[in-house]
């Protein structure tokens, strides 16, 4: 019952921590469809060169709170800072990776152009490509493992290489805080070691790394701090303190068994 | 090639060629984005926008048709966002709705009003003139090059080339932007890019295109033009500049071989009359359409390839 309280007093207190010290910090940040809200008055920090798991049921609003902190989506209230300066001063810190799905994957384009977008802040309206870019676009291929895709249409590649692809435009964005929507959704288990390794690989180099995840099984081997939701916040830490079964069956309730099953089954 | 061709030929199939690329440009963006019908609902709505603006100003001068056709999309997009709302039915039916209401209108209007000074009535919205664009102070090639000849070319010319010039700088200067935020929009605004702007821009664009087309060669065109030419462009390319490049080709190889067949197509089947040659367009940008949709090489699965739903 310990942990209900503390859930309990979540929505009343705000934490004391400096959002300046933060890479990503939100304050009260509640959305809403229009009906009852889809997130509720959410409080997080994501500190500086660390790996944080959004993770929670279906429909508990963790991508919903993603694309309203970057705001791909309005927000009723809250605040965002990254490095504590809002969000319109600090795009190029800031790299997102949609989620696959929402993406048609049969425009008309290759998998070297996609990377190219990446560099699009640095380019602008109309900066010659030079080889120095292609170079580069080049380099981020190589780090996902998809160099050899280059000239490639996109809609060629199997999901997880489309994924590898999106994480390589990422890289290509040269950002200090990578923000991805479910990077592990319908993808094969060598890009999964392939795209956790080039995540860690940005964590041990200071970059900061939020994703929003589904498999409670693989929390602790890839993420070191968790962010757990179910519309509001009912922990929030690193995994060895805020990973517990207290606070996941608190977000999952009577879901956490078939959660448990999918994945063994899965 | 006869003498009779730079003056009764040479001008329709440039015009007809302008109108055709005018309407393909922004056709691709459209397509891509799943929004080709709004091409098909600016090319009905302008219509009683441009009855309009024909009956206050009495004449059918460029600027006050083009502001009457804006005037009239502004009153179609809050049409459809009022029986959207009012009605609480899905976007694409309200558009439906509004879009077949308001050219209904136009044509009512149309009939109604005496327009019998001017060339303008239903065949004329629908198919255009292509025909009666002709340039009789011409009398061969020579007369391109004469300042005397050449301030008597159609005034349409002018308006379409002048159209097309603008869409391809548009087009050129904000290609980027334009193409990340119709692939990849959430991503395209964390870039800070002006999204609906650019959506916003694209309409606009297209609207121009049909605007200016309409005035010399009818909504027929117009509709086809927006989504034959990339359709089949699409048909042909696995990259987005490729794929406009080849809309550009299949809209003037429509253009150019819809006007001859129109005019002589019909004489060589021992026939004595033309046929539209708008109508004739038309048809052969369905055909290439058919033609690549049969033998282009990327033609994909319905799905494409690895388009997994998770």
């Amino acid at each position: 019952m310990a942990s209900l309280d503390l859930i309990a007093e979540d929505g009343v207190t705000r934490p004391a921590t400096d959002p300046a010290g933060q890479a990503l910090a939100l304050r009260g940040m509640t959305v809403s469809y229009g009906g009852a809200p889809a997130v509720f008055s959410v409080d997080a920090d994501m500190p500086p060169g660390t790996m944080t798991a959004i993770i929670g049921p279906n429909g508990a609003g963790k991508s919903t709170l993603l694309k309203a902190a970057l705001g791909l989506i309005p927000r009723v209230s809250g605040v965002v800072t990254v490095f504590g300066r809002p969000i319109p001063e600090a795009r190029d810190r800031i790299a997102y990776v949609p989620q696959r799905a929402s993406i048609d994957w049969d425009f008309p384009t290759r998998v070297i152009d996609v990377v190219m977008m990446g560099l699009y802040r640095e380019l602008g309206l109309l900066g010659r490509v030079r080889a120095r870019h292609r170079d580069a676009a080049l380099d981020c291929l190589r780090q996902v493992g998809m160099e050899d895709f280059a000239p490639r249409q996109i809609g060629q590649l199997s999901g997880g290489q489309q994924q590898r692809v999106f994480l390589a435009r990422a890289l290509a964005q040269k950002a200090d805080i990578v923000l991805l929507d479910e990077p592990f959704a319908g993808v094969d288990a060598a890009t999964e070691a392939a795209i956790v390794a080039v995540l860690k690989g940005l964590r041990d180099a200071g970059r900061t790394v939020v994703a929003v995840h589904h498999d409670l099984s693989t929390v602790a081997d890839y993420f070191d701090r968790v962010l757990i939701l179910n519309r509001r916040k009912l922990a929030e830490g690193p995994v060895a303190e805020a990973f517990t079964e207290a606070a996941l069956s608190a977000a999952y309730g009577g879901r956490l068994a078939t959660a448990a099953r999918d994945r063994n089954a899965g | 090639m006869g003498a009779e061709f730079v003056p009764l030929s040479l001008t329709p199939i440039l015009i007809g060629t302008f109108a055709a690329i005018a309407c393909a440009l922004p056709g691709n963006f459209l397509i891509l984005r799943r929004q080709a019908l709004i091409g098909d609902a600016i090319s009905h709505v302008v219509l009683p926008g441009i009855v309009v603006a024909f009956l206050v100003t009495g004449t059918v001068a460029a600027l006050p048709m083009m502001l009457g056709a804006g005037a009239a999309a502004l009153v179609a997009v809050a049409g459809i966002e009022a029986v959207r709302r009012l009605g609480r039915i899905e976007p694409g039916a309200a558009m439906g709705v509004v879009f077949t209401a308001m050219f209904a209108g136009g044509v009512l209007l149309l009939e109604r009003s005496d327009t019998s000074s001017v060339h303008l009535d239903v065949e004329h919205a629908l198919m255009g003139n292509l025909e009666s664009l002709i340039w009789l102070d011409a009398t061969g090639w020579g007369s391109l090059l004469d300042p005397a000849a050449l301030a008597y070319l159609p005034p349409e010319l002018g308006r379409i080339a002048v159209t097309l010039a603008v869409i391809v700088v548009l087009l050129a200067v904000f290609w980027r932007p334009l193409a990340l935020a119709t692939f990849d929009e959430g991503f395209a605004r964390t870039l800070g890019l002006p999204v609906s702007l650019i959506g916003l821009g694209l309409v606009a664009v297209a609207a121009l295109a049909a605007v200016a087309a309409f005035d010399a060669v009818g909504s027929i065109i117009v509709i086809a033009m927006f989504i034959c030419p990339p359709a089949a462009a699409r048909l042909m390319t696995d990259r987005l500049g490729v794929q406009v490049a080849w809309s550009v080709v299949f809209a003037t190889l429509s253009a150019v071989l819809g006007y001859v067949l129109a005019g002589y197509g019909p004489l060589w089947l021992g026939m004595q009359d033309a046929v539209s040659a708008a109508g004739m367009i038309a048809a052969v940008s369905g055909l290439i359409l058919a033609v690549a949709a049969v033998a282009g090489p990327r033609r994909h699965g319905a799905a494409g390839a690895g388009r997994a739903q998770s």
